[in-house]
């Protein structure tokens, strides 16, 4: 029996706009739009996309919790600041990751915001170990991407301009309380909002209406992110990857490292310092194939062009339009040196790629 | 112009027939970023995969329309894939081919056909 897919808040709005619906995560997404992927990712790298990320899991936790939240994540929650946010992740006991995550402190509480594939897991993990876990129903999120994202929201939200990245706030639009925090999964600089159901088509339909602003499908988020060297969830990051193998460990805070203030006391937490310490196994690597063809998750990754074991294999990838070819990023063995060309089997034929760094395509944020 | 189910198109010229994909077929690829075609004097039979075409989306294949032979491929597809989507009816034909028995074309659909198999 085909699963019933949830459709969100601004479904209406997708499909008048020509969205190309996909079910993802459970949901019913539009992928893309009249325009198309390659114009969308283009645009949002111009000028300002925005995105419904509706799907994605908002949470709340009691101020009080922030202890506790800490014997989850490897993230400094006790001494984020009120107006801030960390990037952090769920690991388990093998120190693998169970998914990754937003935590925004705010006056009155923290805010969460995970995957929607693994937020009803989330929030059971969370309910385990946290007392007062609020889920969040009945608000929309959407975010708004882009060198003119800034422009074109402060035009409705003007304080908005005094934020920084990872900065989180709460402001006002015609009566519709908005959470922003200005941040987001481009690599572009912008903004995310949580707003009311109720509000958000026509928050939407006024930052359409602008020149600048243009709505952009699953697809260029996917590709935007990508060029951007952001781990997806259930690619690049899994439950049996861990963060140091994902190069992660910069989201390790300082006070949770093994010379911390509070070390450990995280699950997997022996693994994950011993991995800081002394290396990790496998390591993920951005990788820039010749030619044109795409290397796609799941593509197995060689050391030689003809014969010996594998190495690895492809997480994520396929085309970057800002740089204008394929990418990919793979998680292949520590051994094989940084630099050294690596090979993909693409319907049986190995293809050269080589090793880069990432992000394959970089901006510079409002810090 | 003939169609087939896997929506590609098929234009005669002299003895062979040029094929290429439908405008639909294009649209719903979404934008073409790899094209890798066959080799000419390739001996194929119907539904043989002789085409990988890649969008930004995913990889697909184009199937041999009918028996016979590849004899010419349109290499200006390898350095501007995004051809198939400017002009997926013309400019961006895949190859020429011979075909082992031109009465087959008479089987496949004709325009009517493929647009009610597309609506």
């Amino acid at each position: 029996m085909a699963e019933e897919l949830n459709r969100l808040p601004l479904h209406a709005l997708h499909a008048e706009l020509g969205g190309k619906f996909v079910p993802f995560a459970g949901y019913e997404m539009a992928v893309q739009y009249a325009d198309g992927v390659m114009a969308e990712h283009l645009w949002c790298r111009e000028k300002a996309g925005l995105f419904d990320v509706s799907h994605m899991g908002q949470v709340l936790l009691p101020p009080d919790q922030a202890q506790a939240l800490e014997a989850l994540v490897p993230v400094d929650v006790l001494d984020l600041e009120v107006g801030r946010q960390r990037y952090g992740f769920f690991t388990n006991d093998d120190g693998g990751i169970l998914d990754d995550l937003m935590i925004a402190r705010r006056d009155a509480d923290l805010f969460l915001v995970v995957n929607a594939a693994c937020k009803a897991a989330d929030i059971a993990h969370l309910r385990a170990h946290l007392g007062g876990v609020q889920p969040v129903e009945g608000r929309a999120l959407l975010a708004l991407q882009g060198p003119l994202a800034e422009a074109a929201l402060t035009r409705m939200v003007p304080d908005a301009a005094a934020m920084r990245f990872m900065d989180v706030a709460v402001m006002t639009w015609q009566g519709a309380e908005l959470w922003l925090s200005r941040s987001g999964y481009t690599g572009e600089d912008g903004f995310e909002i949580s707003l009311p159901a109720e509000n958000a088509e026509a928050f939407a339909r006024a930052l359409l209406e602008m020149e600048e602003v243009a709505p952009i499908g699953l697809g260029a988020r996917d590709s935007l992110r990508l060029e951007a060297g952001l781990p997806l969830y259930g690619q690049d990051l899994s439950p049996g990857i861990s963060p140091i193998e994902a190069r992660l460990g910069w989201a390790v805070s300082k006070a949770r490292r093994a010379d911390g203030a509070r070390a450990g006391g995280f699950p997997g937490a022996p693994r994950i310092l011993a991995e800081m310490a002394g290396g990790a196994l496998r390591k993920r690597v951005g990788l820039r194939p010749e030619g044109r063809a795409p290397m796609r998750a799941g593509v197995p990754l060689f050391a030689d062009a003809e014969g010996g074991p594998g190495i690895g294999v492809v997480t994520s990838g396929g085309f970057g339009p800002s740089v204008g070819g394929p990418i990919a990023m793979g998680l292949i063995d520590s051994a094989v040196p940084d630099g050294a060309m690596v090979y993909g089997e693409v319907r049986g034929k190995r293809l050269p790629a080589a090793q880069v760094a990432i992000p394959f395509y970089k901006k510079t944020y409002k810090r | 112009m003939k169609y087939t189910e896997e929506h590609e198109w098929l234009r005669v010229e002299d003895d062979l027939v040029v094929v290429g994909i439908t405008e639909y077929a294009a649209t719903q690829l979404g934008d073409v970023v790899f094209v890798e075609l066959p080799e000419e004097g390739l001996e194929v039979v119907k539904d043989d995969e002789v085409v990988v075409i890649e969008s930004v989306k995913a990889a697909s294949d184009i199937l041999a329309p009918l028996d016979g032979e590849i004899v010419e491929v349109n290499t200006a597809l390898t350095d501007n894939p995004g051809l198939v989507n400017e002009d997926p009816t013309g400019a961006a034909w895949f190859f020429k081919m011979k075909l082992e028995d031109m009465s087959a074309m008479d089987d496949l659909l004709d325009e009517a056909a493929y647009k009610a198999l597309i609506e």
